[in-house]
């Protein structure tokens, strides 16, 4: 019994072998019939759509891929790569070829020496930045969207009233009462706490490190009281569910940060542009605020069926 | 920090040397400290649950079963997950990312008390019952030394797995080695993420060395004196041993 077992793992092995060998056989026969091919190549060549790791980035990426898919581009998505640092490090190497951007950061990430603060220099900045940050990939903006999504500064209705906050400039005076809550790299970012400190002379009595990307976590710390301030993104649904106030920008903390395709402009040809540049003129920051409140909600959308929706309402594929 | 090479493992090495990583309050040291002190919470609060429960279950035998599959349900739950929940329900600070952590140190702790304690030779026991020693005499004066080695096994595996997962706190305003993790993947900062997670894992090793230690000493010398294992006729209580033990002896 245990000199047959021993003698078993090998038999297995060829057994295992043989069975590839056929699969390897069926495989081939698969891929030889005609029918099949215009559907995997498609017109446009294949690209992979890549997100953050935030639901926001994911439903457009799902945008971009399902506007593709349905003019027949073959795209693949990666979504919840991670933060910009990574995900456009995918980009640069090749195995991410669309990526939605934030105009505003995705400049001050590839040149953080950029001033550029308003939406149209921005985007006439963007390509000389990246060829000069990634000179080696051809990396590029299409056209941008009107929807902006930039980081905020929000306060409770009562704590505004309090203190009579409607600015920043407000808060910069009674900053140092204040618990700021934000990512943990905020106390780094030219936008964060440097940032808050030199236009508004903003310096808060602490701060939290809340990582959920201005999620629940972030809003019950803001609700509860242990914490005055905190940053999320302009197109969260908390802020109208709960009426929070969104403190004004006026020295430009926060730049323009519309919703743009950062591409690889090598693999992402002149059809699948278009593609892209009609689905940038059609969105709108509230379409974004919706979209989130859909997937993000109480509803819990999957990303890709939101956007399918959105697609479809808008003439641009989908169910 | 300025990099002086692309080289990944060169980042790592010039990260750690780097001499303003090591002071101050966001710093190695002072994090390595915040890191033991939210274990060694961690342990006491798991101890002074896992423990007495345990103690009670394996000399009295009664709810095994509501243990072992508690055991099980408690080992299925996420501790990210869980830190996430406790914050929304309990609020910011210390405690509700600790009671996270705490899930994770109960299960193996009160496993390896149990078993450790169910594991003693029920001849001893019996004998220990015929000289007349009242029922708390033979739970600490013969089962708890005799069960020990499993006990101290268990305890060791939960500061094992608490030391490497305290890490998660950082994600919602504690420090921690886990803050170098947080913030290394956000600015795509690789010497200080994976120089961090080196971090993390010496101060693992270095404190499931200290254990190991413990265990070696705390024991009784008449149970380290290399007899044989006495055979007992229940093959489930072997079982148990070996899960408690989970690998680590």
């Amino acid at each position: 019994m245990n000199h047959l077992s021993a003698r078993r793992p090998g038999g297995r092995g060829l057994l295992g072998l043989a069975l590839t060998g056929l699969l390897a056989l069926t495989a081939c026969g698969a891929n030889d019939d005609p029918a099949a091919e215009p559907q995997e190549t498609g017109g446009g060549g294949s690209v992979v759509v890549g997100s953050a790791d935030f639901p926001e980035s994911q439903i457009i990426a799902e945008i971009y891929a399902g506007a593709l898919k349905a003019e027949g581009i073959d795209a693949d998505t990666k979504l919840n790569i991670g933060s910009r640092e990574i995900y456009y490090g995918a980009v640069e190497e090749g195995s991410v070829d669309i990526v939605p951007e934030y105009s505003g950061n995705l400049l001050l990430f590839v040149n953080p020496e950029a001033e550029e603060e308003s939406a149209e220099e921005i985007i006439e900045a963007l390509p000389a930045a990246l060829k000069e940050r990634s000179g080696d990939v051809n990396l590029g903006v299409l056209e941008p969207a009107e929807a902006e999504n930039k980081d905020s500064m929000v306060v409770t209705p009562e704590t505004a009233e309090k203190y009579g906050l409607e600015s920043l400039v407000d808060l910069g005076k009674v900053c140092d009462q204040f618990t700021i809550a934000s990512g943990s790299t905020f106390q780094e970012r030219a936008y964060g706490l440097p940032g808050l400190k030199e236009r508004y002379g903003c310096v808060p009595k602490a701060f939290q490190g809340i990582n959920d990307g201005g999620g629940a976590v972030t809003l019950e710390a803001l609700l509860s009281g242990e914490v005055e301030v905190v940053n999320i993104y302009t197109t969260t649904p908390s802020i109208t569910d709960n009426n929070l106030v969104v403190l004004e920008d006026p020295e430009n903390l926060f730049i323009a940060q519309q919703v743009v395709p950062l591409v690889n402009l090598d693999t992402v040809n002149e059809e699948a542009r278009d593609v892209l540049n009609e689905v940038s003129s059609q969105l709108t920051t509230e379409d974004l605020l919706n979209l989130n409140r859909e997937v993000s909600g109480e509803e819990k959308r999957n990303p890709a069926d939101a956007a399918e929706d959105w697609l479809a309402e808008k003439g641009l594929g989908g169910a | 920090m300025d990099y002086t090479s692309d080289n990944l493992f060169a980042q790592m090495g010039q990260w750690l040397v780097a001499p303003e990583n090591w002071s101050g309050e966001r710093g190695i040291p002072m994090r390595i400290l915040e890191h033991l002190g939210y274990t060694g919470l961690t342990m006491l609060i798991a101890l002074a649950v896992a423990v007495p429960i345990g103690l009670y279950v394996g000399h009295t035998g009664k709810g095994r079963v509501v243990i072992v599959s508690g055991i099980g349900i408690l080992r299925a739950l996420p501790t990210l997950g869980m830190v996430f929940l406790f914050v929304l329900l309990a609020g910011l600070g210390l405690l509700p990312p600790i009671w996270a952590l705490v899930l994770l140190a109960v299960p193996p702790v009160l496993s390896g008390v149990y078993a450790g304690i169910a594991s003693v030779n029920r001849d001893t026991v019996d004998a220990a019952r015929a000289m007349g020693m009242s029922e708390a005499q033979i739970l600490f004066r013969v089962e708890v030394p005799n069960g020990l080695p499993v006990i101290l096994g268990g305890v060791r595996a939960a500061v094992l797995q608490v030391v490497a997962t305290v890490a998660v706190v950082a994600y919602i305003n504690l420090g921690g080695l886990g803050v170098f993790l947080v913030e290394g993947t956000q600015l795509r900062d690789y010497g200080r993420l994976f120089g961090g997670a080196v971090v993390i894992g010496v101060v693992a090793i270095a404190v499931d060395l200290l254990m190991a230690l413990v265990q070696k000493f705390a024991v009784s010398p008449g149970l380290r004196a290399g007899r044989a294992p006495v055979r007992t006729q229940d093959s489930g209580r072997q079982k148990a041993v070996a899960s408690a033990q989970g690998g680590t002896t």
